[in-house]
């Protein structure tokens, strides 16, 4: 019911939204839970295990009962607190974990088998036969157990990731934080101000107190306006801080559009970053709940959220209130309530030496031992030495105590200490460096206390900033405020028969923890586990202290020697969206595309990934139906007339400087400072573990100058290796090198008309003698500056022509529209794969790791004269045995024609079984110039067995084929074709 | 006669402005990488003053003279921006030619800080990141290069390959912020 009176919301501005199909009304600055309320709703969700009725218990971002669906499809948040959640127009929220609906649940059933449901029932009960577990029981309870679900489909809305920096960060701005805020922004820090309501003001927003003559939230909107004209404070409102990590950094999930329709471009959440030099946590304290017979009914709420709702919201969540607590603060929220107009049925308060100045039922030294009503509360038994008394009531307010808010602070592994005066845990200093926790979450609750240890937190932070000396500010006068003692006497739970709910989330009572206790679960670590407290979505905010203290009773302990389980980021639900934010499908890494792109995607190339490069598959031609006819004739131009490929992808690094050539000496095994300036030679490079890292070809463009491919795949790692080698071994040697893999487009002419080709395009033509197999240097394509290599991966006689990026587009138009018609065209990487296969070229399919020059051959490349990365490691016994797996080519000789790698060798007569393996098969191509398959692999002592017969098997895809071994080069193995 | 037509590494994907917030592509200037060879720091210094009025930048710092700008781009190396490098300074530095190796791009507008810090750690605080500063880091997952222009100015570099990419990130970032004034 709404009342008369001023609070946060706007009464000008109705909204309307809809909670299960109903249609409701509220205000402009209601939640979902405080219209809900004012709409008289109290039953809005089926509690986890048991589908007991819930209502709302809180009126924060700890809310464990009121968990509620918003969206569908792509846009659906399940367990979104009706408690932060904002209504706005439009608005359609649904309860969750009940079938058919939420006033009728089928599976409450659940509730009758409660004395057998409690904890450990699974472990014990669901034994037996074991593999029924994950096929029957576990899916079975799954569906019966439970809260919100995802939709399945992809994500739709937007997320941002984002990163935000300060000298000083705030979370929390009641009055300890916007104490804080003001203090470091006056002495001149940068400073963020980060909370997690909509409103800055904390509790302040809630109560009814005054801070300087004024009544306290006037306070906290003027010293918000404040805070917000000042040029060093960044102000982030709906952003809850949810981890401290390393090195001053926060993770913060700040809500950008949860309150408001999503629009075009505009993110649902956005993740943040947050690197603080110095960070002053001022988040406040929880409300703790008491435990005592059916305490989670509909109606019976946290003390501070009736406070809430009636003096933020003017909702009274009943007309019949009772109050029940074991402090101070139940006192002060019954005065609120009088001051409304909202009646009291009794206000009960567990201490026997408690007075009570205000016109109100008062029973003291009583406690609530009962309640009634299914689906909303209806009356609550109270018990005191006189016997006990049945009072009507629709709304419980309880308060056991508050516990600091101090998660952020254990983040980092710190324990928290045991303080007897205020009966809960606090932090200890420097459990997080460079935090210093203030006010309420630091345990000091009055008002005042607040106040100057929120200015205390921040002179420190700017003390150890040295920014006090820079900026010299008085301190803000001291703003009076209530500065009362706490006074409380502990109360965990009331004795008695009956289920005491400790935790709401996930269903478990007093009788669980005291019988994990029974059954020798005594760390608090063990009960948790054996009784699922505080493992829910709200990581045991509510249940924590309380469940430990009774843990502490059963097991004869006292709480400070049980101790807490561990405090984890993140404080509050992150969608894993919000960390994902723009990483999902292709966000999930850069794309790269080569200069020949646009022509390759209007050609209709499929695409295939190479690292994360896109290069083209083959370019169909109209009237080929399958890959294998383009592939087929891709291969036919190069052999036949003259092809081109965009090669731009594989790594080129250019290497200077007078060392240059004793630099490449070292990396590969053959030797390059030899080598003559102007021609190519190929090398092979091996890692410090004496296997082959990657192979390519190197020119020498001049005395101190070399440039370097790589192959694709391997760019970066070359990279990095020769920074490892140039930086880590070899600092006393002159050399520079940058990678010029993006400065130029790199085409293969390939093919016996290639130089024709050529010739047309170069501004001097070239010829066999000054072009021999493996030259290279400078020339002019069209008037632009490139590079000439005469080199072939597909051994025929071949080019690759570098140009600058910009022209590469240009020049690839050109190239093909020559080669085409020359009777050849462009080709992709099925071709080019069929080509170096014919000739034997290896790639990564081969040299993928485990292989070594003497495994691929190349045992002869490994320089006898010059020391070499991997040289002694690639000569240890094992590593150059006879029976090592060694490079052959195969070719089908059977019945059956097809290969295919990955497949395993054996031989000829031997069963197909492990223990028979005798290597596999790496590459395999349709050979049209051989009529044949082709397939490169390792076998066995592969090198003595040309001629042998091995049999082909691939267990997945059933396929045997009977083949021969030969020499890897199947086509032109002296290399003609390249030459002139 | 046929010749080669030049293509920009963000050809078709710029000029966008969204929100207050531009992104052009810059125009092609000349870029090349700087090295000093060893122990040849102090007389590339002076050749790089007296060939173009320049000195070598600190980390994390740039230096500008009219056209051009060297720009810190990691460790023992500059980037020269805008004009050819002098042919004498390759005697103390390894030169290498990147001017169609990154794709140049200018972010600017009043929102422009905001955009960037959707996508970049780099702390871009007046104090931290004062004009003329500059930082190798990343933009969402591409290793770039930032440099400030202007008081609300950015210049990111990225690889060629991936102007695409950069401009898809920047774009998505600039159209959050931009529906947050909404």
């Amino acid at each position: 019911m709404r009342l008369e009176g001023e609070g946060l919301i706007n009464r000008g501005r109705k909204v309307s939204f809809r909670f299960d199909g109903h249609s409701y009304e509220g205000f402009e600055g209601d939640t979902l839970a405080s219209a809900l309320l004012a709409n008289g709703v109290k039953l809005v969700a089926r509690s986890f295990k048991y589908h007991r009725p819930r209502g709302i218990l809180t009126a924060g971002s700890e809310e464990p009962n009121a968990l509620v669906t918003v969206g569908t499809g792509g846009s659906q948040d399940p367990n979104v607190r009706a408690t932060v959640q904002e209504i706005y127009d439009g608005l359609e929220a649904v309860s969750q974990n009940r079938w058919p609906s939420l006033d009728f649940d089928v599976m409450a059933v659940n509730d009758l088998g409660a004395p057998f449901l409690g904890a450990g029932f699974y472990y014990k009960t669901f034994m037996w036969p074991k593999v029924f577990w994950e096929k029957l029981y576990e899916p079975v309870i799954r569906r019966a157990a439970g809260l919100g679900a995802i939709s399945g489909d992809p994500v739709t809305d937007k997320y941002e990731r984002g990163f935000a920096h300060c000298d000083v960060l705030v979370i929390g701005s009641g009055p300890t934080g916007l104490m804080a805020a003001l203090t470091a922004a006056e002495a001149g820090a940068d400073v963020i101000l980060a909370e997690e309501d909509s409103t800055l003001g904390g509790r302040l927003l809630s109560e009814s107190g005054e801070i300087d003559g004024v009544p306290a939230r006037d306070w906290a909107a003027a010293m918000a306006e404040r805070l917000a004209e000042m040029g060093n404070v960044r102000i982030m409102t709906r952003t809850s801080v949810t981890g401290a990590y390393d090195g001053g950094t926060y993770g913060a999930l700040e809500r950008v559009a949860h309150h408001r329709p999503l629009a075009k471009g505009l993110a649902k959440e956005c993740f943040w970053k947050i690197a603080a030099k110095r960070t002053v946590l001022a988040v406040g304290a929880l409300e703790r709940p008491i435990a005592f017979q059916n305490n989670d009914r509909p109606g019976v709420m946290m003390a501070s959220a009736v406070r809430a709702y009636v003096n933020r919201w003017n909702v009274a969540p009943g007309q019949k209130i009772v109050l029940f607590g074991n402090n101070d603060s139940i006192h002060d929220v019954a005065a609120d309530l009088l001051a409304a107009g909202v009646h009291i049925a009794a206000l009960v308060d567990s201490r026997a030496d408690a007075t009570c100045q205000l016109d109100v039922p008062f029973y003291a030294g009583a406690q609530i031992v009962g309640t009634e009503g299914r689906k909303a509360l209806e009356a609550v038994s109270i018990s005191r030495a006189s016997g006990v008394e049945k009072v009507a009531a629709d709304c419980l307010g309880m308060s056991g105590g508050w516990n600091p808010t101090l998660h952020l602070t254990c983040h980092m592994n710190g324990r928290p200490e045991w303080n007897e005066a205020i009966a809960a845990f606090v932090p200890k200093v420097g459990m997080v460096p460079g935090l210093i926790a203030a006010g309420a979450c630091n345990g000091a609750f009055s008002t005042a206390a607040c106040l100057g240890e929120g200015v205390g937190a921040a002179q420190a932070a700017c003390d150890a900033l040295g920014l006090q000396a820079k900026a010299p500010k008085r301190a803000p006068e001291m703003p009076s405020a209530e500065d009362r003692p706490y006074s409380i006497a502990p109360l965990w739970a009331v004795a008695g028969k009956g289920r005491a709910w400790l935790d709401f989330q996930n269903d478990v009572t007093v009788k669980d923890v005291k019988q994990a206790a029974a059954e020798n679960f005594r760390s608090v670590e063990h009960m948790k586990r054996y009784t699922t407290q505080g493992m829910a979505t709200d990581q045991g905010k509510n249940s924590n202290v309380q469940a430990l203290a009774v843990l502490a009773d059963a097991t004869g302990r006292g709480i400070p020697e049980t101790g807490t389980t561990t405090y984890r980021p993140p404080f509050t639900p992150v969608a894993v969206a919000a960390m994902a934010a723009g990483a999902a499908d292709k966000g999930f890494a850069p794309e790269r595309f080569t200069t020949s792109h646009r022509l390759t995607v209007a050609a209709n190339a499929p695409l295939i990934e190479a690292g994360l490069w896109y290069r083209p598959s083959y370019f169909p031609k109209a009237g080929e139906t399958t890959w294998r006819q383009s592939c087929d004739r891709e291969v036919g131009y190069v052999r036949e007339a003259v092809g081109i490929c965009d090669v731009s992808t594989l790594g080129k690094i250019d290497i200077k400087g007078r060392d240059a050539g004793a630099f490449l000496d070292l990396l590969y095994t053959n030797m390059f400072s030899t080598l003559k300036v102007g021609r190519v030679r190929y090398g092979l490079m091996l890692r410090e573990d004496g296997h082959v890292m990657d192979d390519g070809t190197t020119a020498r463009l001049a005395d101190d100058h070399f440039v370097m491919t790589t192959t694709t795949a391997a760019a970066g790692e070359v990279m990095k290796h020769m920074e490892f080698v140039s930086q880590g071994l070899r600092p006393d040697l002159d050399v520079r090198f940058a990678s010029v893999t993006e400065q130029w487009a790199q085409f293969a002419v390939a093919g016996p008309q290639a130089r024709d080709l050529l010739n047309g395009l170069l501004d001097s033509p070239i010829d066999g003698e000054s072009w021999p197999f493996m030259a290279c240097g400078d020339v002019k394509i069209l008037g632009v500056d490139g590079r000439l290599f005469r080199i072939s991966f597909s051994g025929e006689h071949a080019y690759e022509v570098a140009v600058p990026a910009r022209y590469g587009e240009s020049l690839f138009q050109l190239l093909r529209a020559r080669a085409e018609a020359m009777g050849g065209g462009a080709y992709g990487m099925e071709a080019l794969n069929v080509l170096r296969i014919e000739k034997g070229f290896i790639t990564h399919a081969e040299i993928h790791g485990r292989v070594t020059a003497f495994d691929i051959g190349m045992q002869g490349m490994m320089s006898k004269k010059k020391d070499f990365i991997g040289k002694g490691a690639a000569a240890r016994p094992g590593l150059v045995e006879d029976d090592r797996e060694m490079l052959v080519g195969l070719k089908p000789v059977g019945a059956v024609k097809q290969l295919l790698a990955g497949a395993h060798l054996y031989n000829d007569a031997a069963e197909p079984t492990r223990p028979n393996n005798q290597g596999y098969l790496t590459s395999v191509g349709y050979s049209p110039t051989l009529g044949s398959y082709l397939g490169l692999g390792f076998l066995k002592g592969g090198r003595a067995r040309h001629g042998g017969i091995v049999q082909m098997v691939d267990h997945v895809r059933g396929v045997s084929t009977r083949c021969e071994v030969c020499h890897p080069v199947f086509l032109d193995p002296e290399g003609e074709r390249s030459r002139d | 006669m046929t010749e080669l037509k030049a293509v920009s590494p963000a050809a078709g994907l710029l000029p966008l402005s969204i929100g207050g917030v531009t992104l052009r592509e810059d125009e092609m200037r000349p870029l090349t990488l700087i090295a000093p060879y060893k122990g040849q720091e102090a007389a590339l210094a002076k050749a790089l003053s007296a060939a173009h009025g320049l000195s070598w930048p600190a980390a994390g710092a740039t230096s500008a003279n009219g056209a051009a700008r060297l720009v810190w781009f990691g460790r023992n190396a500059a980037i020269l921006v805008g004009v050819q490098a002098a042919a004498k300074l390759a005697k103390h530095a390894a030169l290498t030619d990147q001017s169609d190796a990154w794709s140049c791009v200018v972010l600017e507008g009043a929102g422009a800080r905001d955009v960037l810090a959707r996508l970049t750690p780099v702390d871009l605080r007046d104090g931290a990141f004062p004009l003329g500063a500059t930082a190798r880091t990343e933009v969402f997952h591409m290793a770039c290069s930032i440099t400030r222009l202007e008081a609300e100015s950015w210049q990111i570099m990225g690889f060629r390959s991936m102007a695409k990419t950069l401009v898809h990130d920047l774009k998505t970032a600039m159209e959050g912020v931009a529906a947050r004034a909404l």
